[in-house]
């Protein structure tokens, strides 16, 4: 077991993924024979915590409550139809094969890898693209409204990096809909009463008894009251932390609290400076800027990315002949064009930027022009293609795009980081299992298109509601309830926390310190890191922190519902993680996916890896708030899959 | 630009409540209208006074968490926009705005511009899904579903359950979000099994809730920042003649209020 591989005396470890033997196309078959059972008599003695309920989590309490455990959801919004995941927009990966085109599971896998820039790991790719073609069968199933050709079969279309049309779609708001099929099956578990669920609940830290996860702590946004609960296992589908850039297309309360706090009570993190920066996002428009809006990079498809080939061209787009445009994805990239992967067409974008050639306010923006779609397919087909994209886009920038081109900029997107999990989905803390975005996923240093709704629900329709009764069935559990000591004892520090953020009554705004972490985090190990960059922040981020906790100003008390008090508490978090980040980036001196070192780059500006020395999952340990972290290794094999310089030349 | 605002603070739910008026300034027209309760908010932080309370999440027009009255309109002025995606752009200098929560006995506000919305959650519980466990599902293609009818219901399941459509009703009643889900269900093959269950039972659940009836007013089509149409009550009304005068083996009539139609026995 990884409790008795992982040294508490913080001495590096080479850590076990617990990968089955075999052929890779048989290890999920291999794997679940070899799981242990529960029978269904026995399973409602058994409750689980599922902390986050949005694609994985309210697909693995849904499934965990069919099963007839006893689920315990969490989520701090005031209903699991809010959570994040409702936010994403262009599609859904599976290897269905229906349009003949050359698709198959191993060319799903192939992708995954190749677009994850081999950091990934194979087996958990491989079942990643087998249950794609489940996944779709669900959704169905609960009624999803995915796009539909006029025979009645369901339609797809590609999506960013990658040639087959395999990504399946509901309009522009996949998202949605996949979120209300498994928040709908949640809601019926809840009527059934397998699961009870905690809304506008915050899970604030975790408690370990024995080296097992047994529990969590939990305020009430509503009341304030803090509360224990305790379980044989905990689930923790809490999202991504993209948020520690304060600018992010992230929605506004996704935060790094739950997996953090994890991450202190022993949890490795795996892979924290993999963060993935979107191409197609609107421009900034000044200091007041909360959060960023995702265009969905569908809109590559039939839109055309270009600036003017001469700098500081301040003409508007119509006056700019063709002669005078620069599609620079096209010219650099011609076999992929507009539809290279998220990182190569953000990087893209930002040297054209930094020399001078971008457009609109500021000059951080570079064209999406759809002219020549609307002369070829007409603006009715457009329409029915993107309609609502454009809606958004003229409601936040009073522009219509079938008359000027769209502008766009890259903006923090997703975060491939997260706690480590072994194939079980477990972390390195027994009873803790990790699903969704939460975890170090499946995604290596770059997430493909299209992948981040089908890992959501891989992680929680399929896999944990097979590998977390493998562990009831296979673990002692001596009885446990929220009388035991450490519940109190986790209690009272949770409660020290909030009265300390309280009583510091400085000068500064919570926002206010966030705005400035994002900037360095932005500036500094966002789309280009270099060492002395790197440095540079992490000489500053612990003098934030410290200002942060001398001079932040939370107004209101902890008696009741206090938004100011739960974002302090979340940049709190973030002040921690951040050093994590610049510290993993820093030791990983090569490039790699969204991760880009300027010192590792190809003679034409490509990132280069370092497969030598960097061909590892890097799994962190937190020793202490004034310790350095200390750095476990996973190594990575490619069996399959063998590592080349991507090229999407 | 420069902006008066009257916000309705409430410090809890069972602490009445008042309009405290507050000057905004210097408002760029680019902000969103939380940015601007934002920059509000922050100098309301630093003069040691509470911000004002506002849910709000994805700021993208899709979580359903936002969402006020500006001057008596649903998320203010503009049709098929939440408040997170209405900008400042569309008010003018020296505007005088009134803000305040949905206002609806089945949302109790919970602080300032909060309302507690889990009665919609409820209704849900009641009826809305189709029964598909893990595991379970035929082959995607195997289920034929006509584009017509796929549009339909990806119409009617667009819906954000913001509670727009219950603010703008004077009669509070919930049957456009209840509707919405109905059709999107009821319209596709996968739902036809428990399409008459379903049916009565979410609207035994809104009834039990305390939202009130339709009478044709329209406010809420009007107000729905995802443009649901109206339509889809009248085909509830439609799912619902239809459940209570079909034979079933249980009479799902008894679980609606009194005096609907039931078929002689």
């Amino acid at each position: 077991m990884l409790d008795t591989m992982i040294s508490t005396q913080a001495s590096p470890q080479t850590l076990d993924a617990r990968i089955p033997p075999g052929p890779i196309e048989q290890k999920w078959d291999r794997a679940r024979f070899d799981m242990k059972l529960v029978s269904r008599a026995n399973r409602r003695k058994y409750r689980v915590i599922v902390v986050g309920t949005g694609l994985a989590g309210a697909a693995a309490a849904a499934t965990l409550g069919e099963q007839g455990y006893q689920v315990d959801g969490f989520s701090f919004h005031d209903s699991p139809r809010r959570a994040h995941s409702i936010a994403a927009q262009g599609g859904i990966n599976a290897a269905k094969n229906y349009r003949n085109d050359g698709d198959s599971i191993y060319r799903l896998f192939y992708d995954t890898i190749k677009g994850g820039d081999f950091r990934a790991r194979e087996a958990n790719a491989y079942r990643l693209a087998q249950l794609s073609v489940e996944i779709i069968d669900q959704c169905v199933a609960q009624g999803v409204p995915f796009a539909r050709e006029y025979g009645g079969l369901l339609d797809t279309r590609s999506f960013g990096g990658v040639q087959v049309e395999r990504t399946f779609y509901a309009r522009g708001q996949t998202g949605q809909q996949l979120l209300l099929g498994a928040y709908q099956a949640l809601e019926r578990q809840i009527s059934a009463g397998s699961v009870k669920m905690h809304t506008r609940s915050e899970m604030l830290d975790l408690v370990v008894i024995d080296g097992k996860a047994r529990g969590i702590i939990v305020r009430n946004l509503v009341t304030g009251a803090i509360t224990p609960h305790a379980a044989d296992v905990v689930v923790l589908a809490t999202g991504g932390y993209a948020n520690v850039y304060y600018l992010s297309t992230n929605a506004k309360a996704s935060n790094v609290t739950a997996i953090w706090r994890a991450h202190r009570r022993g949890a490795l993190f795996g892979n924290p400076c993999f963060t993935q920066i979107h191409p197609t996002c609107i421009p900034v428009t000044g200091e007041h800027q909360s959060k960023l809006t995702l265009m969905s990079e569908s809109l590559r498809n039939d839109g055309r990315v270009w600036v003017p080939v001469k700098k500081g061209d301040t003409r508007p787009p119509g006056a700019i002949s063709d002669a005078e445009r620069d599609y620079y994805l096209e010219r650099r990239y011609p076999s992929f064009g507009n539809l290279v992967p998220r990182d190569v067409a953000s990087r893209a974008a930002k040297e054209v930027c930094d020399a001078g050639r971008g457009v609109g306010p500021g000059g951080y923006g570079v064209y999406l022009d759809f002219r020549d779609a609307i002369n070829r397919m007409g603006r009715d087909a457009v329409q029915e293609k993107y309609g609502n994209l454009f809606e958004i886009y003229e409601r936040i920038t009073g522009e219509n795009a079938y008359d000027v081109p769209m502008r766009i900029y890259p903006a923090v997107h997703y975060t491939m980081g997260g706690l480590w999990v072994d194939y079980q989905l477990m972390s390195t803390i027994p009873g803790l299992f990790v699903g969704g975005e939460a975890n170090f996923s499946d995604q290596g240093a770059n997430r493909l298109g299209a992948s981040a709704l089908m890992q959501g629900l891989a992680d929680g329709y399929f896999i944990l509601p097979a590998t977390v009764p493998n562990y009831l069935a296979s673990s002692r559990f001596d009885p446990v309830n929220t009388a035991h000591p450490a519940f109190r004892e986790v209690e009272d520090e949770v409660r020290r926390r909030t009265e300390a953020l309280l009583a510091t009554k400085g000068k500064r705004t919570v926002d206010s310190f966030h705005r400035e972490l994002g900037r360095l985090m932005w500036d500094e190990c966002g789309m280009a890191r270099s060492e002395s960059g790197l440095r540079k922040a992490l000489a500053r981020i612990p003098e934030l922190r410290e200002e942060f906790r001398t001079d932040v100003r939370v107004p209101g008390d902890d008696g009741g519902l206090n938004q100011s008090l739960e974002k302090a508490g979340r940049v709190a978090d973030f002040l921690e993680l951040a050093e994590l980040m610049c510290t993993d980036a820093l030791h990983r001196s090569e490039s790699c996916g969204g991760h880009f070192r300027v010192e590792s780059q190809t003679p034409d500006g490509e990132a280069m890896r370092n497969d030598e020395e960097f061909s590892y999952a890097a799994a962190w340990e937190w020793t202490g708030p004034d310790n350095a972290p200390v750095l476990h290794k996973e190594p990575l094999t490619f069996d399959y899959v063998h590592p080349t310089q991507r090229s999407y030349k | 630009m420069n902006l008066t605002l009257r916000i309705w603070r409430q410090k809890g739910a069972n602490t009445p409540g008042e309009f405290v008026t507050y000057p905004v300034h210097n408002v760029s027209p680019d902000m969103s209208f939380l940015e601007m309760l934002d920059v509000l908010n922050e100098e309301l932080i630093v003069r040691g006074e509470e911000p004002v309370s506002f849910e709000h999440d994805c700021r993208e027009g899709i979580c359903g968490s936002c969402g006020f009255l500006i001057d008596g309109m649903t998320h203010g002025p503009r049709r098929g926009t939440t408040v997170c995606q209405l900008h400042m752009r569309s008010f003018q200098d020296g505007d005088e705005l009134t803000l305040e929560p949905w206002r609806a006995s089945a949302f109790p506000v919970l602080k300032d511009l909060i309302v507690d919305r889990s009665a919609f959650d409820r209704i849900i519980q009641s009826g809305g899904f189709i029964s598909a466990p893990t595991g379970s599902a035929p082959e995607a293609n195997a289920i034929l579903v006509p584009k017509e009818s796929s549009d339909t219901a990806f119409d009617a399941a667009a819906c954000i359950a913001c509670g727009a459509c219950v603010a703008a009703c004077p009669n509070a009643s919930a049957m456009l979000f209840t509707s919405a889900k109905l059709t999107h269900l009821n319209v596709l093959p996968q739902g036809q099994p428990e399409r008459d269950e379903r049916t009565v039972n979410m609207v035994a659940a809104m009834d039990r809730e305390g939202f009130g009836s339709c009478t044709n007013h329209a406010e809420c089509e009007a107000a729905c920042p995802k443009l649901i149409p109206l339509e889809f009550i009248a085909r509830m009304n439609r799912y619902v003649y239809r459940a209570l005068l079909r034979p079933h083996r249980h009479p799902l009539a008894e679980r609606i209020a009194p005096g609907a139609p039931s078929r002689a026995r």
